[in-house]
């Protein structure tokens, strides 16, 4: 029977706002963004930086590669490299990885799928942005300061000899750290406390479970690197022996404090990741997830388990065989959670009804590359055959298919997907689609060549190298090139459609999700009317008539709405 | 296609692990997205308002499809693990080389004290364990062709063993990053019979014939002073040798030296002594080198200056 969402009268949350606009018209001026308190202006906000920081990474990438494209120096001497190389990842994993997802679709999303008005600490979240902000800027004074060329890992002795700009680097990330860990909190406090009625743990979208597990991580993880890089901060301004030999310390020990936050940092990337997938596939396969219970509790479990893992990135560094046996053992272990799930995301297309719209040609790919990066990285948690592997290209290629062909390309999902809720503008169809098969296929050229040449002992973090690896390189930059196209591509029609996009309706992809049924085409200041009454699972689309029998949801995602509920007054805009 | 030739005793084991999971990984692969593809296409939406029913989830499949990859992943780390048994114990009549890591080159000593650098010679089919440290920072030893890595430390020696089975020259590479002469720092293995290893470890290292000035030009990239030091007046890392004897050199803390024998001298063993400013102390002390070493270098560089 159709039990759908029902208003539950009386229980206005709030008057008078919503005739003044959505949540991007009521209030103009640079100041009432800069100041707002609203998740998603703050969402926003950071989406924007998040990209700049994106755009900023993938040029150090574009340059690294160019500069691998013949042994010896193309365009660059190694200093300059090593330089270039260190702050590729520094950026994309402390600048971009790690808040990506949460912090601009978690902010602008999670409230709307709880039905709730904002997160629970409105104002912690605008200062977790500022913390962001700062933490970017400060890499960047370092990057300008000195000679960052320690690569993203800082690993002590070597650390120490790169002088100033490592103190800046350190700070960076010490108040870069602050932002996931209030992001974390006010997740977990809103997701448990701020849930619209009706909406019991085993209906909350997968992504709310993603976003859940991941905000675990980061409140407990976290606050290890910031003691990390504050001890490293102290060993080189006091000098007392920790981390450095020649003052008494150990190097090894720096390498389990770091990995110690650096391994779960990887989950706080993916299971935001995972939880945008489900939405993506449920959506556009219009049929339950399979499984919802084994994919929300297989995110628990990951994200739990990921602390049990780290020394799998130093069974070479002189960590007792013990460890690396037990550290192998825990590895595999954790590949099975992501293994059901990528089961049970597949099987959720059985007798569903699969649209192959932009979102989900990014769902598809996630598939794609991500199985890829998850079996390289069974290959290299076999303790034998990693000896051979560690520091070669073949681990590089490996973190790059889970975290860019995983988080991102779940991440370019997410902005195609929720687009339409966050600008009120559709992008187009036809080079969303084209943009997506470039970066599929460039990704693929760019790094696919990079477990080969990995395997035949290509080492990483290599200015120079042998000509046997020449070709090998060589395809890998071609891809780049690729990659760049199609990303530049996103980015062009996409700002594109912020003026010439056609304006969406409240819910162009039939989704049954609070943020797309219950909303105007962009949502009011306050989110909802009316706190909505949950009745049915999130993905039970054959509970939800209304969303298809005439009327919301039946677009195609390209037309102009039908009969709208009009909540807002639909501005030009 | 993946792989290097092997050249050691565990390298088809090694091997056979990779290509086991490699191929488990591609069938596995191709299950999934072969399935993916064809639901895509089987299920393909034909109409916007169509919604299909539920469909519930077995749970005989759930269930098996935990089971069978555990058990899988449970082989594989099993096989792994008595590999990595066997790589992690040295034969107990293990041939002993002690190896030196400093930023950017490697030197060998061997059991009757010679002393190498930038090549490391070993007898083929006995096993040779290294023993190893650095006088710096992080360096890591990776031969690819035995299958062998192990990062090298400056508190602490580390191990790491092999049994060569090939004859040959092959890639010696550091794989811990370490600064800018990183890719630089190569060595080559030498896997040559016992006899000749012995010939070698009578005359290595004391090169008693070839003229002092060419000598002096083979050290020059044997022991990687080419990394800093340039010959064509470009100052890199370190002072260029052009025009170098016989100028003034100013010093970090303001006087000046003449750069002569006794000063170059200096430099090569005791580099931290007296150094040029605007450059900073990072050159690694060249105590191995024997006398004429050190006079065949220092002619060398005296030829630099006309």
């Amino acid at each position: 029977m159709a039990e759908t969402y029902t208003r539950h009268a009386g229980e206005a949350t709030h008057s008078g706002h919503h005739d003044h606009g959505d949540y991007i018209t009521h209030e103009k001026g640079l100041w009432s963004w800069l100041s707002s308190v609203d998740h998603k202006r703050i969402g926003i906000m950071y989406g924007i930086t998040l990209s700049i920081v994106f755009l900023l990474g993938g040029i150090f990438a574009l340059l690294v590669r160019f500069e691998l494209l013949n042994p010896g120096e193309t365009i660059m001497t190694a200093a300059t490299y090593n330089q270039l190389f260190s702050l590729h990842g520094i950026v994309m994993v402390f600048g971009f990885l790690v808040p990506s997802i949460p912090a601009f679709f978690g902010n602008i999303i999670l409230p709307l799928h709880l039905g709730a008005k904002d997160v629970a600490f409105p104002r912690l979240n605008l200062a977790s942005y500022y913390f962001y902000l700062t933490g970017v800027i400060l890499i960047l004074v370092a990057m300008l300061v000195g000679n960052v060329d320690t690569g993203w890992t800082f690993y002590t002795p070597y650390s120490k000899t790169v002088g100033n700009s490592l103190l800046f680097v350190t700070m960076a990330v010490f108040i870069a750290g602050f932002a996931s860990i209030f992001t974390g909190i006010n997740f977990i406090v809103t997701i448990h406390k701020m849930r619209a009625p009706g909406l019991t743990w085993n209906r909350l979208p997968l992504f709310v479970w993603g976003l859940y597990a991941t905000s675990i991580v980061q409140v407990l993880a976290t606050p290890v690197l910031g003691i990390t890089v504050l001890l490293l901060f102290l060993e080189v301004v006091l000098k007392i022996g920790i981390f450095d030999p020649a003052l008494g310390g150990d190097p090894i020990l720096f390498q389990h404090f770091f990995w110690f936050y650096s391994h779960p940092a990887v989950y706080i990337m993916i299971l935001p990741a995972f939880g945008v997938i489900s939405e993506l596939i449920a959506t556009f396969s219009r049929q339950r997830i399979y499984g919802y219970t084994a994919i929300a509790l297989s995110s628990v479990a990951i994200a739990m388990l990921g602390f049990l893992v780290w020394g799998h990135h130093m069974f070479v560094s002189g960590q007792s065989a013990i460890s690396s046996v037990m550290f192998s053992l825990i590895t595999y272990l954790i590949g099975i959670p992501s293994g059901i799930k990528v089961f049970n995301w597949v099987a959720t297309m059985y007798k569903g009804s699969i649209w192959l719209q932009t979102p989900m040609l990014y769902a598809l790919s996630f598939l794609f590359l991500f199985t890829i990066g998850g079996v390289t990285g069974i290959m290299v948690g076999v303790l034998a055959v990693d000896i051979h592997l560690h520091d070669t290209y073949y681990v590089v290629a490996h973190f790059h298919y889970v975290m860019m062909g995983g988080t991102v390309i779940a991440a370019l999902g997410a902005l195609h997907y929720w687009w339409p809720k966050i600008t009120g503008r559709m992008y187009s169809e036809v080079p969303g689609r084209i943009a997506a098969v470039l970066i599929f296929l460039g990704f693929n050229l760019t790094f696919f060549p990079q477990l080969i040449m990995g395997a035949k002992g290509m080492p990483r973090r290599y200015y120079d190298y042998d000509t046997e690896f020449t070709i090998w390189h060589q395809l890998s930059t071609y891809g780049s090139w690729l990659l760049g196209a199609g990303l530049l591509m996103v980015a062009a029609y996409m700002i594109w459609s912020l003026f010439k996009g056609k304006k969406a309706s409240p819910n162009p992809w039939g989704a049954a999700t609070l943020e797309w049924t219950h909303t105007g085409r962009r949502p009011d200041p306050h989110n909802f009317r009316q706190t909505p009454l949950v009745t049915r699972g999130p993905y039970d689309y054959y509970l939800a008539e209304d969303l298809f029998g005439g009327g919301d949801g039946v677009g195609d995602g390209a037309s102009t709405p039908a009969s709208v509920r009009k909540s807002t007054t639909d501005e030009d805009v | 296609m993946w792989l290097p030739e092997g050249a050691s005793t565990l390298a088809p084991e090694v091997d056979s692990l990779f290509y086991f999971v490699t191929w488990a990984s591609a069938i596995l692969f191709v299950g999934v997205i072969g399935a993916m593809v064809y639901l895509a296409i089987r299920y393909r939406r034909r109409s916007t308002t169509e919604v299909p029913a539920p469909v519930e989830p077995s749970k005989f499949i759930e269930i098996s499809w935990i089971v069978i990859p555990t058990i899988l992943v449970l082989i594989v780390f099993n096989w792994g693990f008595k590999l990595f048994m066997k790589q992690g114990i040295a034969p107990p009549e293990s041939y002993e080389i002690r190896a030196t890591a400093s930023s950017w080159k490697w030197d060998f000593e061997y059991p009757d004290g010679t002393v190498s650098t930038g090549e490391l010679h070993v007898p083929a089919n006995r096993p040779v364990r290294m023993v190893m440290s650095s006088t710096d920072v992080l360096h890591s030893f990776f031969v690819p062709v035995f299958r062998v890595k192990q990062d090298v430390l400056p508190n602490r020696y580390s191990y790491v063993w092999f049994e060569a089975t090939k004859q040959g020259e092959f890639d010696v590479y550091c794989t811990e990053y370490c600064g800018t002469g990183h890719s630089a720092m190569l060595a080559t293995v030498i896997v040559e019979s016992q006899s000749d290893l012995d010939a070698w470890l009578e005359t290595a290292g004391v090169d008693e014939d070839t003229p002092l000035p060419e000598y002096g030009a083979q050290l020059y990239e044997q022991q990687m002073c080419v990394q800093c030091h340039s010959l064509d007046g470009t100052p890199q890392i370190g002072p260029t040798f052009q025009g170098l004897f016989g100028s003034t050199e100013e010093l970090t803390d303001g006087s000046t030296v003449e750069v002569d024998d006794n000063y170059l001298r200096e430099s090569i063993l005791e580099p931290a002594a007296r150094v040029a400013a605007g450059y900073q102390p990072v050159m690694p002390a060249y105590g191995s080198l024997n006398e004429r070493q050190v006079s065949a270098l220092i002619e060398f560089i005296k030829e630099q200056s006309p």
